[in-house]
């Protein structure tokens, strides 16, 4: 019972885990250079699907099946989540702020009917199944098995933390948050604001492409269904919660969003009969959006604010004129 | 081929020009992409839903189809209601929501990301109060007339497409003609200017967002009449709208009805030569052809 509980707690940690890298991506392009994404769902997913093709064995209705190393698939998911990001970045970037949210958006649409429609790649509405798994190994002994999986979790979530603290106080992350808070007096100083809201654009899109390989390989299965609008909100939810601007904010918001999530999904099946249970599940999500935009009312700094000489200012004058 | 797809594209397209002024408008004087105004599409016809419904249960014969058509009298009474509430919604949104990041000054990307909330939670109230399980207005089967030339449409059809055309000239007459139209064309130009001028500019901003939610609850009421009310009904209508807000120019109303028809005709012709399961993918391609070729829009000004 005690050692369930265990496997059971590593579990949800590893899961959480995977939410954190992408709360980690998404904290590069929102809170450190203030660039809005709403196609998350979309860049996770297409690294999710790089790695399957990489790494799955030969399947004779489909395209892949390459049966590469783990690591490469990992590689590979990064590398083509961020040449998404980038071509994404590159045509809208230089645009008003808004309309990268839009472009973003319809990515989310686009790849969503990608994943559904390129059945030859992708197997369609039935998803891609026989990921390998790190440590498969051990895959007889559950207990081992979890802490293994939530091991390397963690491993990759701090490797990629201490790397993103050391881009955040260089040089590079200085320019990102000047350009964040004033773009004007960043060009002036010689900044070309565009290329470096398109690195840190790219960057974000990477760490959330290697955020759905690692995911993909952990459940060991994959299908569009996973990479609905929702999962956009959540981690935006997690990184809104754990205060923007902060890594470790970003981590921690993401355990906690993930944990309420579990917590109110376990309530809802142990609780609520089954025919009600997709309503009840409906309500969840209302629960997520009424609470991101309470704490965007409340305490939009989130649970761990920005800790930086150069905190965002809450307040911004063109639009107060208008009450 | 088969000249049909203009009559499909012309009613789609009516559709998405009718919730892309209301985009267009919110973006104007509140000087942000609503991720919400989907949802008004879809809250209007369930609202009508639920009116006409609970107006079928009062009045036995309010449901008896009409003439050609395929609803009763309940429909059209239950449709002057949902729209006051759309607007009222939109409205209590604002007032929740919105006004006390306009009163702070918070920056544009914020309201964005507000409105990102705010859909997923009145979407997904939609899901709990209605369940997702598709709804119609009427169960009566109509049959296509033919109008020469190769078209078909149904009488609801027809009618829906003068519905639209009534309300772009109300808009148009609005704006052009009246104070308020004035007062919000004004604002849109400089909100600052205008606020000294003595524009009432909070009533300019109660104006927008109540109009911009009655095309929207007109625009959702036609599409769960022609095809079916569902909670994603307005969610799914979104990309075409902001494509649509864009091609026209931001800020132009007879720009956004222009593109949106310009969108629903290339999403039927895309039907026809590709097939139904790129309909979606269309209006990212024309976004992405118009951010890229020309951000501002065919009507918009360049800033």
């Amino acid at each position: 019972m005690m050692l369930d509980l265990v496997a059971y707690g590593a579990f949800f940690l590893t899961i959480a885990l995977t939410y954190a890298i992408i709360s980690l991506g998404l904290n590069v392009q929102w809170g450190m250079t203030g660039l809005f994404n709403v196609g998350i769902a979309a860049f996770v997913a297409v690294g999710a699907y790089t790695s399957a093709i990489l790494t799955t064995p030969e399947t004779a209705d489909r395209f892949g099946g390459f049966d590469m190393p783990i690591v490469v698939g990992w590689l590979g998911a990064a590398l083509v989540a961020g040449a998404l990001s980038w071509g994404v970045g590159a045509l809208t970037i230089r645009l008003r702020a808004d309309y990268l949210a839009i472009a973003t958006f319809g990515v989310a649409v686009t790849v969503q009917l990608c994943m559904l429609n390129l059945q030859p790649l992708t197997g369609g509405a039935f998803g891609i199944g026989f990921i390998p798994r790190p440590f498969a190994g051990l895959q007889g002994d559950a207990l081992l098995f979890s802490l293994a999986n939530c091991g390397l979790m963690a491993v990759v979530v701090l490797s990629l933390y201490l790397a993103l603290q050391h881009l955040s106080r260089s040089p590079w992350g200085r320019v990102l948050r000047a350009i964040r808070e004033d773009e004007a007096a960043a060009q002036a100083l010689g900044k070309q604001p565009v290329r470096f809201r398109l690195q840190a654009f790219t960057v974000g899109g990477a760490i959330m492409g290697l955020a759905g390989a690692a995911q993909a390989h952990f459940i060991g299965f994959i299908a569009p269904d996973n990479y609905m609008p929702v999962l956009t909100f959540q981690v935006w939810a997690m990184l809104i919660v754990g205060g923007s601007g902060n890594n470790r904010g970003a981590i921690a918001g993401a355990v906690l969003v993930w944990g309420l999530w579990a917590v109110t999904a376990a309530a809802v099946s142990a609780f609520v009969p089954p025919e009600d249970q997709a309503r009840a599940a409906a309500l969840q999500i209302v629960a997520i959006g009424v609470g991101l935009c309470l704490m965007l009312l409340l305490r939009p700094r989130g649970l761990f604010g920005e800790v930086s000489p150069l905190a965002r200012s809450s307040t911004k004058p063109p639009l107060s004129a208008k009450e | 081929m088969n000249p049909q797809f203009l009559m499909d594209g012309l009613i789609a397209g009516a559709i998405i020009g009718l919730g892309a002024i209301g985009v267009t408008l919110t973006y104007s004087i509140l000087r942000f992409s609503n991720f919400a105004h989907g949802e008004l599409l879809s809250w209007g016809a369930y609202l009508a839903l639920g009116i006409s419904s609970a107006l079928g249960v009062l009045g036995a014969g309010s449901t008896k189809p009409l003439g050609p058509f395929s609803f009763g009298w309940s429909l059209p009474v239950a449709a002057v209601l949902a729209i006051i509430l759309t607007g009222l919604l939109a409205l209590a949104v604002d007032a929740l929501l919105f006004s006390s990041f306009r009163r702070r000054g918070s920056a544009i990307i914020i309201m964005v990301m507000a409105s990102f909330g705010a859909s997923l939670a009145l979407r997904s109230l939609l899901e709990f109060l209605f369940t997702s399980k598709p709804a119609y207005f009427s169960q009566a089967l109509q049959i296509a007339m033919k109008l020469g030339g190769g078209l078909r449409a149904t009488p609801d059809q027809l009618a829906m497409l003068v519905v639209a055309l009534l309300s772009v000239i109300a808009v148009h007459l609005v704006m052009t003609r009246t104070d308020i139209g004035r007062a919000m064309r004004a604002v849109s130009e400089n909100p600052g200017l205008a606020g000294i001028a003595g524009i009432d500019v909070r009533r300019v901003i109660r104006t927008v967002w109540f109009l911009g939610a009655a095309l929207a609850c007109i625009a959702g009421m036609m599409s769960g009449l022609i095809i079916q009310i569902r909670p994603y009904l307005g969610h799914d209508l979104l990309l075409p709208l902001f494509a649509a807000a864009i091609l026209g120019g931001i800020g132009s109303v007879p720009g956004a009805m222009i593109a949106g028809l310009v969108i629903g005709l290339c999403e039927a012709f895309t039907v026809q030569i590709i097939g139904a399961e790129w309909r979606a993918a269309v209006s990212f391609a024309i976004l992405i052809a118009v951010l890229v070729v020309r951000p501002r829009g065919l009507f918009g000004k360049a800033s």
